[in-house]
């Protein structure tokens, strides 16, 4: 398939400091100063003007001090073949927003070039130039064309458009008599129907209901399935890894790791895992979580686990006021979905209260996982069981890692366990000779070799 | 593609992208787009502007629509301005300082400049806050930029057509009264005058809308200079009574000529040269090309400065 991005060594850079506070004087003063061939008189010290001047070359809307430039990308250099769906993560400010910019020409980068074969269209919001005064028809005409569509292209799409968006009533309506909900579902419906080679998509599935947003991301799968190519930037990991196929992660504006998404989401987990702990306060019940460790029933604390390991999550928790009996929800996650659960509103056994300082623990016996990343997601809540007081997080994550010849696997094919499913119940094959062949991940069958000493 | 059992995959699909190689050779006229960091002054993608012709248009419906949505009067405002304007100079500068009209009557004297005057200041200080009042959308979505600008000039024209009629049921009713007024030739020149104005406007709007993304004081200049600039245009009194040592500021002015040709051509009074038409038809073209090229400069990075 053919190449319709390519992006070649890609870099970004953002002053801080005064943007956009100059002044005439300042600027009259540095190009008189230039004129006579002195100094800069605004330059920093240890700065020589030849610096400078390089540094200025830029861009007429530069400011003059310059000592406190950041890249905001730097060196990337990445191909999309048509057809791919990309997801692009990685924590804030790690430039993916950035990248977008540059590729919807909202921003222009400072060195590198990108060559993009095809239409693109961005949706780095939904609803860019709605006007409150116009009707919701009036609107989706401007937001089409702001969007780049022409009028008969909207024209043929706006009954689908308007059904999509579920508005169908108030179409006539000053849009500022919409909820921020119809407001969302009319924007996005316009959005949805561009009809570009290349979308662009930044973070607009965080916006409307649940529901809605399902929708969503069933239309950006349609989009996908016609051959037309995503970039999509999300926070939301769960979408990402439904909607692509491809993950870019950068960090601290460059490329960390660029290849098949199950694998660039892991890695992305296991480096969020490590850099901050998690922690939490519920202001209104005054119940905050200090700590969640992993351990091993050795009392062990960590993060790497062995299949057939047990594990133990220990949650340390303050209760500023008194919590009555409320419901602990633990989930262990692989990339493709929930793996097993620990729910009191299921299993029903619920501490009386919390109050001060204290531990809930829970142990999950020989974990039966493959060598894969995994997370741990908590939800707390309290009384009848709908109060949230912790929707559910990801408070913990832990690697499990294992040489499956130990657990008497033989197959040639062991790298794809990486790949495969999550859990692994204990089975047996019995062929028709009579042999029989149990698998289980319970404990090493050569219980000799230690791995992780 | 999930959760597929071990059987289903291959190695060969096991391996991960490789990491992009960019292949040295490739010429720009195979892509349909290449963004670069500071691509020349010259290259304007005018076509662009041509493709996102409907957006342009859009938007003069936006502004005409929201515009007076609110208000009781509605479009009648477009006529209630430049009447009360008229009104108030008549009485300030006809009646009470006695002001010289080239012997027109007084209501059509204020009335044809400050209707041409008018076209000219809104396109100027509308298009001149461009770049502050859209950083919003800008900052979102990619247009041609001069979309804006050139909508508003466009739906400025809207009200300068208006407008022109107000003027005109003026200029018949004076016409039917027997008043010692001719319509000339310089009637066929109407179309470049307001050619001419629009791009004078436009230029000079964009040329200040570009800076103010570097200079905002200059916002709170544009009024003034505005208002400066139309008492060296003769809007309130004519060219030929200014003293000849004068002469010269009102002259450097490319606005002086059209003024003087809008009120010549219908009215048959005033100066008409073809010198200082000339000299208005190259400020204009310059001024606008400037414009055109510091505006599309300066497109390309102010979301980073704003």
């Amino acid at each position: 398939m053919s190449v319709v991005i390519q992006a070649d060594r890609l870099s970004k850079q953002y002053q801080l400091g005064q943007i956009g506070g100059g002044r005439l004087f300042d600027d009259v003063n540095q190009w008189w100063a230039k004129f006579r061939g002195k100094e800069d008189p605004l330059a920093k010290v240890g700065h020589g003007s030849a610096f400078h001047r390089s540094h200025r070359l830029n861009s007429f809307a530069r400011n003059g001090a310059c000592a406190d430039d950041i890249w905001a990308l730097r060196n990337v250099s990445f191909e999309v073949k048509q057809g791919e769906v990309v997801g692009i993560i990685g924590g804030n400010g790690a430039g993916k927003s950035t990248i977008l910019k540059i590729l919807s020409r909202v921003t222009a980068p400072s060195e590198g070039v990108v060559r993009v074969k095809g239409r693109i269209a961005s949706l780095l919001e939904v609803g860019t130039g709605f006007h409150f005064e116009l009707t919701g028809r009036e609107n989706i005409f401007l937001n089409g064309a702001i969007l780049g569509m022409t009028k008969s292209e909207i024209r043929r799409k706006f009954d689908e458009i308007v059904a999509f968006s579920e508005v169908e009533q108030f179409i006539d309506t000053p849009v500022k008599r919409y909820s921020s909900g119809m407001h969302v579902r009319l924007a996005f419906a316009v959005a949805a129907h561009l009809e570009p080679e290349i979308l662009i998509v930044d973070e607009v599935l965080a916006v409307g209901d649940a529901a809605f947003q399902k929708k969503c991301l069933g239309k950006m799968k349609d989009v996908a399935r016609e051959g037309r190519t995503i970039l999509f930037v999300s926070h939301n990991m769960e979408a990402v890894r439904r909607l692509c196929t491809r993950g870019i992660w950068l960090r601290n504006g460059k490329i960390q790791q660029d290849g098949e998404i199950d694998t660039v989401v892991q890695n992305y987990f296991k480096s969020v895992s490590e850099e901050k702990p998690f922690t939490f306060t519920s202001p209104e019940s005054g119940l905050s979580i200090n700590r969640v460790v992993l351990n091993n029933g050795r009392g062990e604390q960590m993060s790497q686990f062995r299949p057939g390991d047990d594990l133990i999550v220990e949650v340390s928790y303050h209760a500023e006021k008194p919590v009555e009996t409320p419901y602990f929800i633990l989930a262990i996650h692989g990339v493709k979905g929930s793996c097993f659960t620990a729910n009191m509103l299921l299993d029903g056994h619920r501490p009386k209260r919390l109050a001060g300082s204290g531990t809930i623990s829970c142990k999950f016996e020989s974990i039966p996982l493959l060598p894969q990343n995994y997370s741990v997601q908590m939800a707390i809540r309290t009384k009848d069981g709908n109060d949230h007081l912790l929707d559910s997080r990801e408070v913990a994550f832990f690697t499990v890692a294992a040489d499956l010849a130990d657990y008497g696997y033989k197959g040639e094919f062991q790298m794809l366990a990486a790949r495969s499913t999550h859990m692994v119940v204990p089975y047996e094959w019995r062929f028709s000779d009579g042999t029989v062949a149990s698998v289980s991940l319970k404990r090493p069958a050569t219980a000799t070799v230690e791995l992780f000493p | 593609m999930n959760s597929e059992p071990l059987t289903a995959a291959t190695p060969g699909i096991a391996s991960t992208v490789a990491a992009p190689t960019v292949p040295v050779l490739s010429r720009d006229s195979d892509w349909t787009l290449v963004i670069r960091p500071q691509t020349g002054w010259f290259d304007l993608r005018l076509a662009d502007m041509w493709r996102y012709r409907d957006l342009v248009m859009l938007f003069v419906r936006r502004d005409f629509v929201s515009q007076y949505k609110q208000t009781i009067l509605g479009p009648l405002w477009f006529i209630i301005q430049p009447l009360l304007t008229t009104l108030t100079y008549t009485v300030i500068f006809g009646n009470i300082a006695q002001l010289s009209t080239d012997g027109l009557p007084k209501i059509l004297f204020y009335l044809s400049g400050v209707t041409a005057w008018n076209y000219f200041a809104d396109c100027l200080t509308k298009t001149s806050e461009t770049f502050v009042a859209n950083a919003n959308i800008f900052g979102k979505v990619y247009f041609p930029r001069l979309a804006v600008p050139v909508s508003i000039v466009i739906s400025n024209l809207i009200r300068f057509g208006i407008q022109l009629f107000l003027f005109l049921g003026f200029y018949f009713y004076f016409l039917a009264r027997g008043t010692a007024i001719k319509p000339t030739q310089a009637l066929w020149l109407m179309p470049l005058l307001i050619l001419l104005m629009a791009a004078l406007g436009l230029g000079m709007g964009i040329i200040v809308s570009s800076m103010t993304t570097r200079y905002r004081d200059l916002r709170y200049l544009v009024q003034f200079g505005v208002q400066l600039l139309m008492f060296s245009t003769p809007v309130i009194y004519p060219l030929s009574k200014i003293p000849d040592q004068y002469r010269w500021v009102m002259l450097s002015n490319p606005m002086t000529p059209l003024i003087e040709t809008f009120r010549y051509a219908f009215l048959g009074t005033g100066t008409f040269n073809w010198e200082y038409l000339g000299f208005s038809t190259g400020a204009s073209a310059l001024i606008l090309t400037a414009g055109i090229l510091l505006f599309n400069h300066v497109e390309k990075t102010f979301m980073d400065t704003v």
